[in-house]
């Protein structure tokens, strides 16, 4: 079996350059070169085997509000990781974009936890750093996982000033009014909340080995 | 009535109106809420993108400590934030549905000596609202018939999608019942349920502007005064972000977005300054009517 073209073997602008000779590149996957198990492994992962049972209707994309910024839609994920695209799924924006809005999930034919799917491969790709450095999106979960890891709450100041430190400090200036009209009217704060019985979340947290999406090799 | 109370981190920022405006309407109800002792984040959607097995443990720690509040029946976790209400749900029904959940999870809590047994129903206001107080008794309270008011009811996503039972998951209607059940007129709003993008807005702006300005432009297009929500992150986007919507996409857009328990708030005569009414960035008492000592003069 052969697969579809992907992203990493497309020509880069799309269109022939003017003048210059073309790089001869090879636009399908040789069967060797996918990870067969890969569907199996996030189908597992994201609660149930039903997502091998894809029929490829395309519902999920349609319903999607995102689906028209994503490099690829949330029905062609799918197809890419039944069929062991891993470099391709994982290295899509699409993962990300996914806001978690749970449409999809609502209208699959299939009950296909498709919001699952998207969570189990964006673990996957934070545990292979698979994504672009100073990427917001990946930057902003691990400082919220962090701040409520380590005080119990989150606070939604502290999260912002951490993402834009990590991604681009410029925009801590361009967003100065926002947070100045939400300071004067109490409706953000720079204090940490914390909870009192800290010890106890973290004897819950550490109880159990983490979610380490295993790198398959 | 009694229900535990879990506000949740946003209620307690951004999203302070919210708290303020759901607990003056709860106490006019005669509902009496005890927030929850020593609660933490549930996790929202970030938690679980880094670690699901934590993430669980982390929203099951309330749904312990509220099984361990309540001695007499059931206990029930009223949680009026979209983000929160969804963990707790999928916490509680993932606990139920898979053996694998329900063994990290407990034994996540022996470590911290809880426990968990799988008692504990979450639910939001509006199907508290709905379903246990009922419009007659909402209606009853009214003072201040909102006549003339044309409301789009704007629930998100996370609110009714994918675990809620008390109402359509694409087209609600219970906001809307209550909204007119003060009088107010609602109006046929297809993207009621479409994502504002939760934090896209501070990520990949724009894709999240976008998805706000569309639901905004289609809110005026069918009429709207105004928008009441009942998501602090939803109101947080459509509102605080709706300067910079109209100068990236040329838009002259000023739509009050406010608190569903906000509107209820002044249609019980309850004063502004309890509701947080000027907590937000877009004041709607214009709309609603100049205010003479709490009570909206048009009425």
């Amino acid at each position: 079996m052969i697969g579809f073209l992907s992203t990493k073997h497309r020509n880069k602008n799309g269109s022939p350059s003017s003048g210059r000779i073309k790089k001869v590149v090879r636009r399908v996957k040789y069967e060797s070169e996918l990870d067969l198990g890969f569907g199996e492994t996030i189908a597992e992962r994201a609660y149930g085997q039903k997502l091998l049972s894809c029929i490829q209707c395309g519902t999920c994309s349609a319903t999607c509000p995102l689906s028209y910024y994503m490099d690829f839609t949330p029905r062609r994920v799918i197809a890419m990781v039944r069929e062991g695209f891993r470099e391709e799924a994982l290295n899509s924006f699409t993962i990300w974009l996914c806001a978690s809005c749970y449409s999809c999930t609502v209208q699959c034919p299939r009950q296909i936890h498709i919001t699952d799917v998207m969570y189990t491969l964006k673990r996957e790709a934070i545990a292979r750093e698979m994504f672009p450095r100073r990427y917001p999106i990946p930057i902003l979960a691990r400082g919220f996982f962090d701040i409520v890891h380590r005080n119990g709450r989150n606070s939604e100041g502290r999260l912002l000033l951490y993402l834009y430190l990590r991604t681009n400090i410029l925009k801590i200036f361009q967003n100065t009014r926002l947070g100045l009209h939400l300071l004067r009217r109490g409706r953000m704060s720079v204090r940490q909340e914390k909870i009192h019985r800290k010890e106890d979340l973290r004897s819950i947290l550490g109880a159990v080995s983490p979610t380490r999406e295993e790198p398959r090799s | 009535m009694k229900y535990l109370y879990y506000p949740g981190c946003s209620l307690k920022s951004t999203g302070r109106p919210y708290d303020e405006s759901l607990r003056a309407v709860f106490a006019a109800l005669g509902i009496e809420l005890t927030e929850l002792d020593d609660w933490n984040c549930c996790g929202a959607t970030a938690y679980a993108s880094i670690d699901e097995n934590q993430a669980f443990g982390l929203a099951a720690r309330n749904l312990a400590i509220a099984e361990a509040a309540v001695t007499d029946g059931p206990p029930t976790i009223v949680a009026p934030c979209s983000a929160c209400f969804l963990v707790l749900t999928k916490t509680q029904r993932y606990f139920e549905d898979y053996d694998h959940v329900r063994d990290g999870v407990t034994r996540e809590l022996a470590a911290a000596g809880l426990t968990y047994r799988g008692h504990v129903k979450v639910r939001h206001p509006l199907d508290i609202l709905i379903h246990d107080v009922g419009l007659p008794a909402i209606a009853k309270l009214v003072q201040h018939q909102m006549k003339g008011l044309h409301v789009a009811s704007y629930y998100g996503c996370q609110v009714v999608r994918p675990f809620a039972t008390f109402d359509d998951p694409l087209y609600p209607t219970s906001m809307d019942a209550i909204m007119r059940s003060l009088g107010a007129e609602t109006v046929d709003w297809p993207l009621k349920t479409r994502c504002c993008g939760g934090s896209l807005s501070g990520t990949i702006k724009e894709a999240g502007l976008r998805l706000n300005q569309h639901l905004l432009v289609e809110a005026l297009r069918k009429g709207s005064d105004l928008v009441v929500t009942c998501c602090p992150l939803c109101q947080f986007n459509l509102e605080c972000f709706q300067k910079q919507i109209n100068k990236n996409y040329d838009e002259r857009i000023s739509l009050p977005i406010m608190y569903f328990t906000q509107l209820m708030g002044l249609a019980f005569g309850i004063p502004e300054k309890e509701l947080g009414i000027r907590r937000l960035f877009i004041d709607p008492l214009p709309v609603i009517g100049a205010l003479k000592g709490g009570v909206p003069a048009h009425v």
